[in-house]
């Protein structure tokens, strides 16, 4: 579990990025931060793994303290994927997968190993071991991402937009890895996203944030889309657009859905 | 000091005979360096020739190159043309790499659009694609013009009249305070034409100034990049 | 062109190659001069480049300080330091070495600024300590920036090591004054010729070492990138930029 505790961030240029935050994180279940640039999302991300450090407030994962804890020890015991996966260029990929465990002092054969198995649970032919970043697309680059970021075997992940710059078709199939990925690992995962169809997929819980990191609403996305807490969730879900208002029009016989403008989403199967 | 105010002439006579040695270089480098720079630039075959017999060039050392000017220009070895053809090279070799970066970190998108606008390849090069490799031909011609003026020195040791004069008869007759006055006289005919070249940049350019921080960490790049040897 | 044959003559003549008067002793004391200079400068450079690069602090003062040393008469340096230290090896050498200081400087600190931000915040994110992201990080991927640095400064002390001859320092350069003075065009041609052949050589050898050092995961298939520059400028290739040659 983690916790924010009245947590503030103010950069030294004076930008107030988070405010009197309070936030409990669930273990073993997907918590999505979603909101505009600028909202502190990432601020937020960050400051769970002491690579930013709050101006005042505590977080808690466990129960305990992060201050209390050395940034370096706290980082390598949380998994971490960002966006342009941010892996080492010239390293090969199963050494960028390793990195952690070899920084552990896990001997090099036993981290590689291991580092190759990782491969196989993120989706990648062991083939691509011995390449190089730059040799990968983007949407295997990511792969390697959260390969390297699951490879310490941490309680949480964390992940900064890390579908941001792959295409669409490859972005869905991530999205799909990530939900296997954590069903079948039980991983504490926090996820930074701007896109809201992305929080729904993904989150069994779904922060949506204002500037200055205000909680415009927490809940399950069937919570949030049944009562939008106020006008801004409303249109942030798109629900003041007629997005999400569905009812069933009968078509030849079949009932098909179709939102508030008219537009055909689906079919509603017997 | 007291050399200096009973040597006023001598010096200001040197100021003038160097101001017109590397004047010449600076500005004729220049000039050759900007079609090079485009032909460099215009073909990866040509880039790699044309960086690479420049590269070796500047690779030769300034007096052996001094001293090769008449076996190919049949001037007497104690002429100043061997040292104003010497510093061009030098020049040409500088300022070339920096106008194919320049030209090259224009935006293609925008030579795209002049295009689609009507712009015709003559003029797109002159109103467009010039003006905006300008900031980064500027830096590279700062560098161009503080080496030159630094080197100009050395044609004294073969003879030919500059601040390097002061070098030399000072350490013959050991006046440090000469020596000092013509080291002086050189970082400041360096500076005088640093900020005319900037200077003229900010007439010539003014959008660069209030640009983009891409832009201005491009120039800063390229700078480096001249002075580390990697570009 | 008879001329240049004749310089030719001059450095194929044994009367003028063995010995302590030698041009093979000069050469080797030109090459001492280089690799001794190189040497001592690289000490204070590097790590005061890496600490410049790491922290990002003083970076102002560096750039306008290895711009500036540019403009700095090299000749003018070595008389004035021939003056206060005597004639001899000493103040070629100092010469030298400060000479060299800034490429290097610069070299280093540009080494580590021009690796991508997010790779630094990456690695950090990962766990590794300042000094695993300076060693295991930093400093491989910007050693081609590096070396860049380090070849200029020896092209740059190859060729004003010419000039050691000047304060009765030794170095090819001996033959060159002593050929003009005696209107020897010959011996100062052919020395002409060895230095420039020795630089040209160092330049290769160096082109080489450049080539070999860059990550080969950076140079893997490199994108095509004409249309964004990376923030990675190209490590392999280059031109030395020398001033005071």
């Amino acid at each position: 579990m983690i916790e924010f505790r009245s947590v503030t961030k103010q950069f030294p240029d004076g930008t107030v990025a988070v405010e009197g935050f309070d936030l409990v994180i669930p273990p073993r279940k997907t918590t999505v931060l979603v909101g505009s640039s600028g909202c502190g999302k990432t601020t937020l991300l960050r400051m769970i793994n002491r690579m930013i450090d709050p101006t005042s407030g505590s977080i808690l994962i466990d129960g305990e303290d992060t201050a209390s804890l050395a940034p370096v020890k706290l980082r390598r015991r949380i998994g971490y994927v960002m966006q342009n996966s941010g892996l080492l260029p010239h390293r090969k990929v199963i050494d960028n997968v390793a990195t952690v465990p070899v920084l552990n002092g896990v001997p090099k054969k036993k981290a590689r190993a291991h580092a190759l198995e990782l491969l196989d649970t993120v989706g990648l032919d062991r083939s691509l071991a011995g390449k190089y970043p730059r040799q990968l697309s983007g949407g295997q680059q990511q792969r390697v991402g959260v390969a390297r970021g699951l490879a310490a075997d941490p309680n949480i992940l964390l992940m900064d937009e890390p579908f941001g710059a792959v295409d669409p078709i490859v972005r869905a199939e991530l999205q799909q890895e990530t939900i296997r990925l954590q069903a079948g690992l039980g991983k504490t995962v926090v996820f930074v996203t701007h896109d809201i169809d992305e929080a729904f997929l993904l989150g069994h819980q779904v922060v949506i944030l204002q500037k200055g990191g205000h909680i415009a609403q927490v809940g399950t996305p069937a919570e949030i889309l049944a009562r939008p807490a106020d006008d801004f969730v409303a249109s942030f879900v798109g629900a003041d657009k007629g997005k999400r208002k569905l009812r069933i029009e009968r078509v030849d016989g079949t009932d098909v859905v179709v939102d508030e403008n008219g537009t055909p989403t689906g079919v509603l199967q017997p | 000091m007291k050399w200096l105010s009973s040597n006023w002439d001598l010096v200001w006579q040197l100021v003038f005979a160097h101001v017109a040695l590397s004047v010449p270089p600076i500005v004729i480098g220049f000039v050759i360096a900007i079609p090079l720079g485009w032909v460099a630039n215009r073909y990866r075959v040509s880039r790699g020739i044309i960086l690479l017999v420049l590269g070796l060039l500047y690779t030769i050392p300034s007096i052996p190159l001094f001293i090769f000017m008449p076996l190919f220009l049949g001037t007497p070895l104690l002429s100043p043309v061997n040292v104003t053809v010497a510093l061009t090279i030098y020049a040409v070799a500088l300022m070339v790499r920096s106008a194919a970066d320049g030209l090259r970190s224009v935006d293609p998108d925008i030579l795209q659009a002049a295009s689609a606008m009507g712009y015709s390849g003559w003029q797109r090069f002159w109103r467009v694609e010039l003006p905006l490799a300008g900031p980064v031909l500027l830096a590279g011609l700062r560098v161009v013009s503080a080496s030159t003026v630094s080197l100009a020195t050395i044609g004294s040791v073969v003879g030919v009249s500059s601040l390097g004069y002061l070098f030399i008869n000072g350490f013959q007759r050991n006046i440090p305070g000469e020596v000092i006055t013509g080291i002086v006289a050189t970082l400041v005919i360096a500076v005088v034409f640093d900020l005319l070249l900037v200077l003229v940049g900010r007439l010539l350019l003014p959008w660069s100034r209030r640009d983009s921080r891409v832009r201005a960490r491009d120039v800063a790049r390229s700078r480096t990049a001249v002075l580390t040897g990697a570009g | 062109m008879n001329l240049f044959f004749d310089g030719i003559a001059w450095i194929l003549d044994s009367a003028n190659q063995g010995g302590p008067g030698g041009w093979i002793a000069r050469l080797g004391e030109q090459l001492a001069y280089t690799f001794g200079a190189v040497a001592i400068a690289a000490v204070i450079a590097v790590p005061l480049g890496y600490l410049v690069g790491h922290t990002g602090r003083g970076r102002d003062l560096a750039v306008s300080l290895s711009g500036g040393f540019r403009a700095l008469p090299s000749l003018g340096l070595l008389i004035l330091l021939g003056l206060g230290l005597g004639i001899g090896f000493r103040a070629p050498l100092l010469t030298f070495v400060i000479l060299a200081i800034p490429p290097i400087l610069a070299g280093a600190y540009a080494g580590f600024e021009a690796i991508d931000r997010k790779t630094i915040d990456a690695a950090r994110a990962l766990g590794m300590t300042e000094l695993q992201i300076v060693g295991r990080v930093e400093v491989p991927l910007g050693l081609p920036l590096l070396i860049g640095g380090i070849r200029s400064g020896v092209l740059q002390v190859v060729a004003t090591a010419t000039l050691a001859a000047y304060v009765s320092g030794g170095a090819l350069g001996v033959f060159i004054f002593e050929g003009f003075s005696t209107r020897n065009y010959a011996e100062a041609l052919g020395a002409s010729i060895l230095v420039t052949v020795l630089a040209l050589v160092l330049e290769g050898i160096f082109a080489l070492i450049q080539r070999l050092v860059v990550p080969r995961g950076v140079v893997a298939k490199e994108p095509t990138e004409i249309r964004t520059r990376s923030s990675r400028p190209v490590a392999v290739a280059g031109l030395p930029a020398q001033e005071g040659k």
